[in-house]
C-alpha cells in the first residue's frame, strides 16, 4: 500500500560543523557523561543504568536522593544505535502523515508551546491632531488568559494554515475546572476534535497517560491502528540543565515508552547561565543531555520511537531572559541538528521565537532569521515556528497567520532546483520560439510553471500605497480562516470518548454535523 | 473536425493561449493538436464567414479570459497568451475581414520615445490592443520623434501610444505633442502615455489625452474613444 505523507521541504542543508569538529563534540560529550556524568533523582533509571553497566553511587544531598551516574561512552554509543532512524508521525487524517528520517532532510513546521497568554487584535481607527480628515487604522493588542475554548480555536486556525505540518499546543489552559488531573485529557481532546494534523503535547500527569492513549486508541480505530498511525507523541524535558535528570520526568519517560508512542527527549539549557555559552561548550552539554535521555528510552525498550529534541537558547546578558532571535541561537541550533544526524536519530529544533511582544517589524525580523536558518539546516521537525510572541509567553493566532505566510515563502525558496536536461531542452526551444517572436517577450512561457505551483506570489498581505497594511490585511484573511467549520469527530467518536474517559470539560463536547 | 465545431475549438485554444499545434496550453497534453493558427487556416478553408469567426471564436473568448483574469483564475502571462492568439488569428483573417468590409477598430501607433530602450511595456500594451481587435503599427523603441509624426501621418492613425521609462525620456513625449501640433495633426490624433514615472498629472502637464497606468486601462479608455 502506498503512504501519503506531508510533502513539507526537501531541503539541501547548510552545515557549521565539518566532521572533526562533529566528532570532537561528540567526544567531549562521552567525556561529560564519564566525568563528571549526570545527577540523576530517579532510582529506577539510576537502577537501569547502572545494570547496564554505568557507574552508580548515592550522591549526599540536601534536598532528596540523587544518584551520581557516569556512563562508559560505549554504553551511550550502543544505545542510542539501538534509536530508529525513521519515524512516522500519524494524524487524524492520513494525508496529514509525516514521515522524519534522520538521513533525509525533509523540513516541517510546527506549532509550540504552552503559552500562557493569548493575543488578540483588533483594528481601531485613530485620527490626526494635525490633519482631522486624515485617518488611519491601527491594531490594538489584548492579553487574554489560555483555556480550552481558545486552545480549540488555536487549533482549528491552525488546521487552515497550509503550511503548518504539525501541531504541539500553543497554549496552557487555564479554566477554572481545570486541574492537575484533567488537563493532560482535555488538552489532548481539544486539539485533537479541532485539528487533523499530527498533535503533541508535554504530560502533565503520568496517571492519566492511560487516558490519553485511549482517547487517541479509539479516535485512530484500536490500539493496533494507533501504533501503526500515531496520531500523538509526547514531550519530555528529562533534564534540569545542567546535567540533572528530574524524577518526575523520567518517570513519564518510562510510560510513555512502555505504550509504545514517539517521544521527544528534549533539553533547554540557556548558554550564559545552565550551560556555557561558548557554541563549543553549548552543545557539548546539551548533546550529552540528549543522548542520556535517548539511552534511557533505548535501554527501556530497545527500537522505541525517539526524537532529538534540542532547546538551546542563549541568555540575554542584561537580565538574563532568554535570547531566541539572535545569531548564537541558530549556530547552537544548527550544531545540534548536525548532531541529530551524526547519530542517525531525526531532529526536533526550534525556530520561530523573539523577544517582540506583538506582531510587527521587530516580530518579522526575529523570526525569519531563525525560521529560515533552522529550516536550511534540514531539521525535521521544527517547533515554535507559529504565533509565538514575548520568548515562548504569548500566543498570538494572528502572528500565527503571518508566520505562515512566512514560511510558506521559506518552503518554496528552498525548494530543490529543477536543473536537469529536460529543464535545458526546454529552455532551448523557448529561447528560440520568443527570439524569433516579434515582441521577444518570455511572459507566456511561465504559465505553465505558474498554474504548476512553481512560481511564488506576491507577498499575501501587500499593501498597493504608501501604507503599510500588512497587521490589516492579515486580520482579514485570518477572520477568513476561522469562518471555516472546525474539523470535528463524528458524534459516535466524541460520544464514546466522553462515556470512556473521565474529566473531560462539556463545553469541549462538539461533533462533526451530519454529512460532515 | 466539424465546420460548426471550430469556432468554438478556436474560442478554446485562445483561452489556452497555444498560437501554434506545437504551443502548450494551460491544460496539459494539447500540445501536437491545432491551434488558433491552423484552426482558423481550416476554418476559413472549410468556408466560414470571417466576422462569424471573430464573433463567436475570438471575442467570445476574450470576454472569457477577461472573467478569469477578474476572478484572479487568470495572470498577465495568460491574458498575453490569449492576447496574441487573437493577433495572430487577425493576421490571418485581416485580408478576409477588408474584403467583407469589415474593418478594425483603428490604427493605434505606438512606440517607446528616443533615447529610450524599454519595451517590455510597450509590447504588452501592442499584444494586448491586437488582441482586442485593433491594428497596431508597432514602431519599436527608441523612435525618434519625427518617425512617429511621419507614421501617424502615413497611417491616417487616430491613436497614438508613446512609452518611456526613464525621467529623462518622458519629457521627449511632450516634444512628440509638440510637434504634432506644429503639423496641425493634433486634432486628428488622441496621445496616449504610459510608463513608470508618468502619471495622470503629466499627461495633463504636456496635453496628453491620457495616461494610461497599464494595457487594461488603455483597453477601457479606448473603448470611450469609439471612431
Amino acid at each position: 500500500m502506498n503512504e501519503s505523507f506531508r510533502e513539507g521541504v526537501l531541503v539541501k542543508p547548510y552545515e557549521r560543523l565539518n566532521q572533526e569538529q562533529i566528532e570532537q563534540l561528540n567526544s567531549a560529550s562521552l567525556q561529560i557523561l564519564a566525568d563528571p556524568g549526570v545527577w540523576c533523582y530517579n532510582e529506577r533509571a539510576a537502577d537501569l543504568f547502572k545494570a547496564h553497566g554505568a557507574s552508580v553511587s548515592e550522591e549526599p544531598q540536601t534536598q532528596g536522593v540523587c544518584w551520581r551516574v557516569s556512563f562508559p561512552p560505549g554504553l551511550v554509543t550502543e544505545a542510542v544505535a539501538q534509536a530508529p532512524s525513521r519515524i512516522v508521525m500519524g494524524a487524524r487524517n492520513p494525508q496529514n502523515k509525516l514521515v522524519l528520517d534522520a538521513q533525509v532532510p525533509r523540513v516541517y513546521f510546527g506549532s509550540g508551546s504552552e503559552a500562557n497568554v493569548w493575543i488578540e487584535t483588533q483594528m481601531r481607527e485613530f485620527v490626526s491632531v494635525e490633519e482631522p480628515q486624515l485617518k488611519r487604522q491601527i491594531p490594538s493588542f489584548t492579553e487574554v488568559r489560555g483555556n480550552s475554548t481558545l486552545l480549540c480555536r488555536a487549533a482549528k486556525l491552525c488546521e487552515r494554515l497550509d503550511h503548518l505540518d504539525f501541531f504541539i499546543r500553543p497554549l496552557n489552559i487555564q479554566d477554572p475546572d481545570v486541574t492537575s488531573d484533567n488537563h493532560d485529557v482535555n488538552k489532548f481532546f481539544a486539539s485533537l476534535n479541532n485539528i487533523t494534523k499530527h498533535v503533541q503535547a508535554g504530560l502533565t500527569s503520568l496517571d492519566r497517560l492511560g487516558d490519553v492513549v485511549r482517547m487517541a486508541e479509539i479516535i485512530a480505530g484500536g490500539p493496533e491502528e494507533l501504533r501503526a498511525n500515531p496520531i500523538i507523541s509526547f514531550i519530555a524535558c528529562v533534564f534540569k540543565s545542567p546535567l540533572q535528570m528530574v524524577d518526575e520526568t523520567v518517570e513519564k519517560v518510562f510510560g510513555i515508552v512502555d505504550v509504545g508512542l514517539p517521544v521527544v527527549i528534549s533539553s533547554s539549557p540557556q548558554g550564559g547561565s545552565s550551560a556555557p555559552i561558548q557554541e563549543a561548550g553549548m552543545v557539548a552539554q546539551i548533546n550529552a543531555e540528549i543522548l542520556v535521555g535517548i539511552t534511557l528510552t533505548q535501554l527501556i525498550k530497545p527500537g522505541s520511537p525517539v526524537l532529538y529534541g534540542s532547546v538551546p537558547v542563549r541568555a540575554r546578558l542584561d537580565d538574563l531572559h532568554d535570547l531566541y532571535g539572535c545569531p548564537e541561537f541558530n549556530q547552537y541550533n544548527i550544531d545540534c541538528v548536525q548532531m541529530a544526524r551524526f547519530y542517525d536519530v531525526p531532529s526536533y529544533s526550534s525556530a520561530g521565537v523573539g523577544d517582540a511582544k506583538i506582531p510587527g517589524m521587530q516580530a518579522i525580523y526575529e523570526k525569519l532569521f531563525t525560521h529560515l536558518y533552522i529550516a536550511l539546516s534540514g531539521a525535521q521537525y521544527i517547533h515554535y515556528a507559529f504565533g509565538l510572541l514575548d520568548r515562548t509567553n504569548s500566543f498570538c493566532p494572528l502572528q500565527a497567520v503571518l508566520d505562515n505566510e512566512q514560511i510558506g515563502k521559506i518552503k518554496h525558496c528552498l525548494r530543490a532546483p529543477k536543473v536537469d536536461g529536460s529543464a535545458v531542452d526546454d529552455t532551448l526551444k523557448m529561447v528560440k520560439k520568443v527570439m524569433a517572436s516579434p515582441y521577444r517577450l518570455y511572459a507566456r512561457h511561465a504559465r505553465k510553471a505558474m498554474h504548476a505551483g512553481d512560481i511564488s506570489d506576491p507577498y499575501r498581505f501587500e499593501a498597493k500605497g504608501l501604507e503599510d497594511k500588512v497587521l490589516e490585511n492579515a486580520l482579514v484573511y485570518m477572520n477568513q480562516l476561522e469562518a471555516e467549520p472546525a474539523p470535528h469527530l463524528d458524534q459516535k467518536t466524541v460520544d464514546r470518548i466522553f462515556d470512556e474517559i473521565p474529566g473531560l470539560l462539556p463545553g469541549l463536547r462538539q461533533s462533526a454535523g451530519l454529512g460532515s | 473536425m466539424e465546420k460548426q465545431e471550430l469556432p468554438d475549438e478556436i474560442a478554446f485554444n485562445v483561452i489556452q493561449g497555444r498560437v501554434e499545434a506545437e504551443d502548450e496550453g494551460v491544460d496539459e497534453g494539447l500540445e501536437g493538436q491545432p491551434a488558433v493558427t491552423e484552426l482558423v487556416h481550416q476554418a476559413l478553408e472549410q468556408g466560414l464567414n470571417p466576422k462569424s469567426i471573430v464573433l463567436e471564436g475570438l471575442t467570445k473568448a476574450m470576454d472569457e479570459v477577461g472573467e478569469k483574469f477578474e476572478k484572479g483564475e487568470y495572470l498577465i502571462p495568460d491574458m498575453l497568451a490569449s492576447a496574441e492568439c487573437v493577433g495572430a488569428a487577425m493576421d490571418i483573417l485581416t485580408p478576409h475581414l477588408l474584403k467583407a468590409g469589415v474593418e478594425s477598430k483603428g490604427k493605434f501607433v505606438i512606440a517607446t520615445v528616443a533615447g529610450d530602450l524599454h519595451d517590455i511595456g510597450k509590447n504588452i500594451v501592442a499584444i494586448m490592443l491586437k488582441g482586442a481587435g485593433y491594428e497596431i503599427i508597432d514602431l519599436g523603441a527608441d523612435v525618434p520623434s519625427g518617425r512617429i509624426i511621419d507614421a501617424v501621418k502615413e497611417h491616417q492613425a487616430p491613436f497614438l501610444g508613446l512609452s518611456a521609462l526613464l525621467t529623462t525620456t518622458m519629457r521627449v513625449m511632450g516634444d512628440v505633442i509638440d510637434k504634432l501640433k506644429d503639423e496641425g495633426m493634433r486634432d486628428k490624433v488622441k496621445v496616449f502615455i504610459g510608463g513608470a514615472p508618468t502619471s495622470p498629472e503629466f499627461a495633463d502637464q504636456i496635453g496628453a489625452n491620457a495616461h494610461c497606468a497599464d494595457a487594461f486601462q488603455a483597453i477601457d479608455i479606448l473603448k470611450t474613444m469609439a471612431i
